[in-house]
């Protein structure tokens, strides 16, 4: 069956674009939180006091679906406490007074992989997450049967305004992205790899498509300029023309996602053994004076990142984590940068200010936008009278989140906001239906 | 302590469009249409605006303060309800007539559904069709200066009796009918504004002219210029331009439009062939508007990887 997703055009605001990548080394402090990904939080393996150099484990991963931890700065553990994360929880995370020197830990040398379970395994011991956004353990994604995996998706749609840091991973990086394929096509064997990079990124795609001339069936695949590109369902169809249905992964369809740092990540851990510890992060927003693209220890508060990037031209209004339409709003700039952290955006009072909310005029735009063809006005009318059988049949769970919906709405209606609680209403209601049946 | 950051949900920019600019750009669109008009039919033409689109503001104000509704004047759906149904009447209708039709449009179809996005039916739409059925005097369609007005017929009473208008005319609207239904130019002007600012798609328009242009085209006879003719007469333009569109009252998907204004193409012809009143744009959309719930159930978005 051949589908058109639809989407919506944002603006771009790449503003970062073309500017060089700077490394932030003078870092005083790092906070990381023991919740940096998608389960159960790491385990702490410091204690107050200790010496840590950059790379060393300070929490390991506590559980199947969890990811270690590695310290970003050298210097010594000073406090263990407890941080709010943007989930709403309260986790541990453990603060590191740096000694200024960024003294690499001398453990630390390229594991040795002789079959699956050995990348595997390196890859649990990278602490690589899903660098996209999501937090996604990665070697969970790569712990399946080999057979069943026919296709790699590497995601370089970056289809969200300001952010170009995966941009500058797909330019600067080429060097680790093509090790950890080479390594990965060992021990797997993927029939493809496809590389979805949006039409825009010009550069990204050159060098994207001269690495994959140097190997065997690796291809990019240029994805046309409508938000949201990177969504998981909307890349795997347009690069594999494969559906994933509702409530299946992409394995189920035969496929891997991974956002292209995360994979230079996993490269850069095969090849010398340093851990995820540094992400770069896209500075940007009305309310920065200096936007640019920025090596971060994992860990800074953002206030030190603004800091570093010349400050505030004004007191920002709204400062998020990740792009503006599906990121993340932070309620202090004590928040540090996490793993998953592709972009710190610092919104204006006027940027920030979305349209009053009228009522609804029926002019469908919702429906006409929505990548995966739901109907938003209806689900909202559905989620009103908590009617769960429509929501369920007005298939809710297929909705990704990406926001479309509302940034179109001329009424601004809160229009994906209520279908994240209407799926929450779903979920909470098969937990009480499974636990009713013991 | 930092300032206070602002806490909420994504997405945290917008298109930037709003129910007032789309509203807004629909009174854009019907300005050539309304100077038309007034150069067609005279300074009353004015006068019939004033009134239809005060009428509706001050009815919608006059509702939201009684039902102690918020107040919804300001989003301009009332004032384009109001200019909608005013393009819709002769020049020469009596003042009261307008003030009751615009009182219908907004009170009775609009505001006691609901307001604004919970109507049933377009408003403007149904006011001409009750002020058709109640008032004698509707019929007798307004004529150009210069024109035989005793005389005179409608150019679709003209096409029926083997007498076709010339197509310069039809195209101009200098013939007889209401304010701002005779001058295919200008709505089409308005038509093109509306699409290029994207506040409707042609499907419905294209649809709806294309079926009534092919229909005709067969009854009459395999006769294409007269089948132009009939297309570019009455109320059909502005009909499917203007009327057909409301969001509220027709589907939302391209395929439910498609079906919307094919339907409302051929109700139009069978009325106008058959029936027994010379024009049924106004008829054909009203009962499009009927049927449409059941057109969007049936035109419903596939839902990708969905169960269903």
């Amino acid at each position: 069956m051949s589908f058109f997703l639809h989407g919506v055009h944002v603006p771009h605001r790449k503003n970062t674009k073309d500017k060089p990548c700077v490394r932030m080394t003078d870092v005083k402090s790092v906070t990381i939180p023991m919740v940096m990904h998608i389960g159960a939080p790491a385990q702490p393996v410091v204690k107050v006091g200790d010496e840590v150099k950059v790379g060393s484990l300070i929490a390991e991963s506590a559980g199947y679906v969890s990811s270690a931890i590695h310290a970003s700065v050298s210097g010594k553990v000073t406090k263990i406490s407890e941080m709010l994360i943007s989930t709403g929880k309260k986790v541990p995370a453990v603060t590191i007074e740096s000694d200024g020197n960024m003294t690499p830990c001398e453990d630390l040398k390229a594991p040795v992989i002789k079959n699956r379970e050995d990348l595997v395994e390196a890859i649990k011991k990278s602490g690589v997450v899903g660098l996209g956004g999501a937090g996604f353990p990665t070697h969970v994604k790569f712990n399946v049967d080999p057979a069943k995996a026919e296709d790699l998706v590497i995601n370089g749609a970056e289809c969200e305004p300001y952010i170009t840091s995966d941009s500058y991973t797909m330019t600067e990086r080429v060097g680790d992205i093509e090790f950890a394929l080479r390594e990965i096509q060992k021990h797997f064997s993927f029939k493809r790899i496809i590389i979805g990079i949006e039409s825009n990124k010009k550069k990204p795609i050159a060098a994207m498509k001269d690495m994959a001339n140097r190997m065997e069936n690796v291809t990019v695949k240029v994805l046309p300029q409508i938000y949201p590109q990177g969504g998981e369902k909307v890349l795997v169809y347009h690069t594999t023309r494969k559906v994933i249905p509702t409530g299946k992964l992409p394995i189920d369809v035969g496929c891997i996602v991974c956002n292209c740092t995360t994979i230079a990540a996993i490269g850069t851990y095969l090849k010398t053994g340093m851990p995820l510890v540094e992400k770069c992060v896209t500075v940007d927003g009305g309310a920065v004076n200096c936007p640019q693209n920025v090596l971060v220890p994992i860990g800074t508060a953002l206030s030190d990142v603004f800091e570093f990037c010349s400050g505030f031209k004004t007191a920002p209004e709204k400062v998020l984590y990740g792009g503006p339409m599906m990121g993340i709003t932070v309620p202090d700039l004590s928040a540090p940068v996490i793993k998953n952290t592709n972009a710190v955006i610092a919104l204006t009072e006027k940027e920030a200010k979305l349209p009053e909310t009228a009522a609804c005029i029926r002019c469908g735009r919702c429906t006409n936008v929505c990548p995966v063809g739901l109907a938003p006005a209806h689900i909202m009318a559905a989620y009103k009278k908590r009617d769960s059988e429509l929501l369920k049949k007005l298939s809710v769970d297929t909705c990704m989140l990406c926001g479309c919906c509302s940034f179109s709405c001329p009424a601004n209606r809160p229009l994906v906001q209520t279908n994240t609680l209407s799926k929450q209403l779903l979920r909470e209601e098969r937990e009480k239906e499974a636990s009713k049946n013991g | 302590m930092d300032k206070m950051l602002k806490l909420s949900s994504s997405p945290h920019i917008h298109c930037g469009a709003s129910t007032t600019s789309v509203m807004r750009d629909v009174i854009i669109a019907l300005i050539p249409a309304s100077i038309a008009g007034t150069l067609i039919f005279g300074l009353r033409s004015l006068l019939v605006i004033a009134v239809c689109v005060a009428t509706c503001v001050l009815s919608e104000l006059l509702f939201n303060i009684i039902a102690k509704k918020d107040m919804t004047i300001k989003d301009l759906s009332a004032a384009v309800t109001g200019l909608l149904l005013a393009l819709n009447l002769p020049a020469n209708i009596p003042v009261w007539q307008c003030v009751v039709g615009s009182l219908f449009a907004i009170v009775i179809v609009k505001s006691l559904f609901g307001g604004i996005g919970r109507n049933l039916v377009n408003p403007a739409i149904t006011a001409r069709v009750f002020m058709l059925v109640s008032f004698g005097n509707m019929a007798k369609q307004a004529f150009p200066k210069g024109v035989d007005t005793v005389s005179g017929a409608t150019p679709l009473e003209q096409i029926a009796n083997d007498n076709t208008p010339k197509l310069l005319d039809l195209f101009l609207g200098t013939t007889g009918g209401a304010i701002g239904e005779t001058c295919a130019a200008a709505l089409i002007i308005g038509f093109i504004y509306l699409l290029v600012r994207r506040v409707i798609t042609w499907h419905i328009p294209v649809a709806f002219v294309g079926s009534v242009f092919v229909l005709s085209y067969f009854l009459e006879g395999f006769d294409a210029f007269k089948a132009l003719a009939l297309i570019l007469s009455g109320g059909l333009m502005i009909g499917a331009v203007f009327m057909a569109t409301d969001y509220v009252t027709s589907p939302s998907t391209s395929s439910g439009k498609i079906v919307f204004g094919i339907g409302a193409g051929i109700l139009t012809v069978l009325i106008r062939h058959f029936g027994s009143y010379p024009e049924g744009v106004s008829f054909a959309i009203l009962l499009m508007n009927i049927l449409n719930p059941y057109i969007e159930k049936f035109t419903a978005r596939k839902v990708f990887g969905g169960t269903k």
